[in-house]
């Protein structure tokens, strides 16, 4: 019997032949934690007598869910994160440098082949470079930067075969979103999924974490893509790291395989209150909005930021809504920015915010009123997600999201992007 | 061990951000705050109804969504004895155990809200008093179950000086 992609990274780092089931202890790669979970970490650290981290290079902590601090406790808890890892040596991403699961990534700690843990359930994201990387709490984070390891149930797979070739105006959140609708919310819990097919390979890298990114709302343990060549010089220009690559075999097993044609997508959204409850933008357009979100670590990137800016150029958001665009990360604002991407979304009327996680988690940066409908690029839409049980959250992709904001109402994104050649 | 109290009964897939919502856990580390708001955007003052040893019981997938382990800390401070439902989401299943709060994935469809249970954490059994009626529950795998006996996995570790992985 051959093996899946997760079988063969986690079996190449325990050092033994594996199979879902197997109970496993892995050495890790790399270790992150977010200003919402590092202070519960360096509280267990501490409590279980942990005195020196494994290995401060590989254990970063990223300041990014509530940043700048919007009140004096969370001023006090990036206190304690910085006086942590300054103690201890760690790598500390600032305020305004981005979100954890770009800044990873795009910093170069990621390479294929990698076991990584991060106390934040999309970690999942880094599965779109072949690495084995998954969520975890505090103290599992706790555990692994006193010991660089952790354990793992060995989980069985899922695979997801994409076909055909995305429509103009129909993107990879599309996709994810199509399919935690077809699975629903716990249709792959304690599994891994693998993407693949045509248009997976067809998707830049960055297309590609939007798609592992949501592998979570499956309840997926990791969402892994095959490396290929663009995965590779993606990582070569970002680590000088050697990637390890894992394909898996044709004969593995899978509890499931899954084929969509997805040349017949339409643009998708989720509806309140559930990440699954999905619906096509047919069904939608004309819903009043109040607010639209562009942003997170589904879809923040410079190819998110620009096809927003592409269906905005020359024209201005609805005099109703709040346009608030949140970079991913430094990098990915100062290029938007070289690039004339903010230029045109500000001019568009876009409120640009740090480049950070607030505005998603609800921390700050674009909490909803009462009775108030927002379109976001987000990954969740549960009550309260956005700091406020009496609002309504619609997710769906940065093209759907603008051409919204453009209309003031929920607009499908296709006629304003249709390709060069009519299609 | 066993554990005696009520049930307050939940639906399915409730992810973490309704156990404790972000307006709250990211400006704290005061688990008894934020248990006082536990539950608050699905079920408002829900916290004034728990009696210390009651059960929150709920359908699949519980504890979905972020990994935010002051879920099952809120749960805790709130002084629920364990959490049963017909599944949990694989992350706050972890965190759970990690923090010493039990979790018992067990078929929930027949109790109700306010039933009188009785759970016996060793043998897995739950025993419906209000409706005369047992279930058995599936069992914590062996390396889960023992940390949840250590305490969690901070004094697993402050036992054993790392993983003890039978």
């Amino acid at each position: 019997m051959g093996k899946t992609l997760a079988e063969k990274i986690l079996g190449a780092k325990a050092g033994s032949s594996l199979k879902a089931g197997d109970i496993v202890i892995v050495p890790l790669d790399f270790v992150m934690a977010q200003d919402g979970t590092a202070p519960l970490a360096i509280e267990s650290f501490e409590e279980m007598g942990g005195d020196e981290v494994f290995d401060p290079q590989k254990i970063a902590f990223v300041i990014d869910h509530s940043a700048p601090p919007p009140n004096l406790g969370v001023s006090l808890l990036h206190q304690k994160i910085r006086n942590f890892a300054r103690k201890e040596g760690i790598i500390l991403y600032e305020v305004g440098e981005g979100v954890c699961h770009q800044l990873l990534p795009e910093k170069g700690h990621v390479v294929p082949g990698d076991v990584v843990v991060g106390a934040d359930s999309h970690t999942c994201t880094y599965g779109a470079l072949g690495a084995f990387a998954t969520g975890v709490g505090s103290t599992d984070l706790a555990a692994s930067m006193i010991s660089g390891k952790i354990w793992f149930k060995v989980p069985s797979s899922i695979k997801f075969i994409l076909k055909g070739k995305l429509p103009a105006g129909v993107f990879s959140k599309d996709m994810a979103l199509f399919l935690v609708g077809k699975v629903t919310a716990d249709g792959a819990t304690y599994k891994a999924v693998e993407f693949e097919g045509e248009a997976v390979s067809a998707l830049s890298v960055e297309e590609r974490f939007t798609l592992s990114n949501m592998a979570i709302e499956m309840g997926a343990k990791a969402g892994l893509i095959a490396p290929d060549d663009k995965c590779l010089s993606w990582v070569k220009e970002r680590s000088s790291r050697k990637p390890q690559i894992f394909t898996p075999d044709s004969d593995a097993d899978y509890e499931d395989i899954f084929e969509f044609d997805i040349s017949i997508l339409s643009p998708c959204l989720a509806k309140p209150h559930r990440v699954d409850n999905l619906a096509f933008v047919e069904e939608l357009e004309g819903t009043e909005i109040q607010q639209a979100f562009l942003g997170t670590c589904t879809n923040g990137r410079l190819n998110d930021l620009e096809v927003a800016a592409r269906i905005l150029k020359g024209k201005k958001v609805h005099s109703n809504v709040r346009f608030i665009v949140a970079p991913a990360s430094r990098e990915v604002f100062l290029e938007a920015m070289r690039r004339g991407i903010i230029e045109t979304l500000v001019e568009a009327g876009a409120a640009v915010v740090t480049p950070g996680c607030g505005c998603c988690v609800g921390t700050h940066n674009g909490v909803p009123a009462d009775g108030e409908v927002v379109i976001s690029t987000a990954n969740r839409n549960f009550k309260g997600r956005m700091g406020n049980p009496n609002a309504f959250i619609y997710l769906a992709s940065p093209a759907t999201v603008a051409a919204s904001a453009l209309e003031g109402k929920i607009a499908d994104p296709r006629k304003y992007l249709r390709g060069k050649d009519g299609s | 061990m066993v554990l005696r109290g009520k049930a307050h009964r939940f639906g399915d897939d409730i992810n973490t951000d309704y156990i404790i919502s972000g307006r709250y856990k990211f400006k704290t580390l005061d688990m008894e705050e934020l248990a006082k708001h536990i539950m608050e955007d699905i079920e408002p003052n829900f916290y004034e109804r728990i009696s210390p040893g009651d059960f929150i019981v709920a359908g699949k997938n519980f504890g979905c969504g972020s990994s935010r382990e002051q879920a099952p800390l809120a749960i805790k401070h709130a002084q629920i004895s364990a959490v049963l439902a017909k599944s949990f989401a694989r992350i706050f299943f972890r965190n759970a155990v990690n923090i010493g709060l039990p979790v018992i994935e067990v078929e929930t469809k027949n109790i109700s809200d306010g039933d009188e249970l009785e759970v016996n954490l060793e043998k897995g059994i739950v025993r419906n008093i209000t409706k005369n009626e047992v279930y058995s529950a599936n069992p914590l795998p062996p390396f889960m179950l023992e940390i949840l006996k250590d305490g969690g996995l901070v004094k697993h570790f402050q036992r054993h000086g790392g993983y003890r992985l039978k």
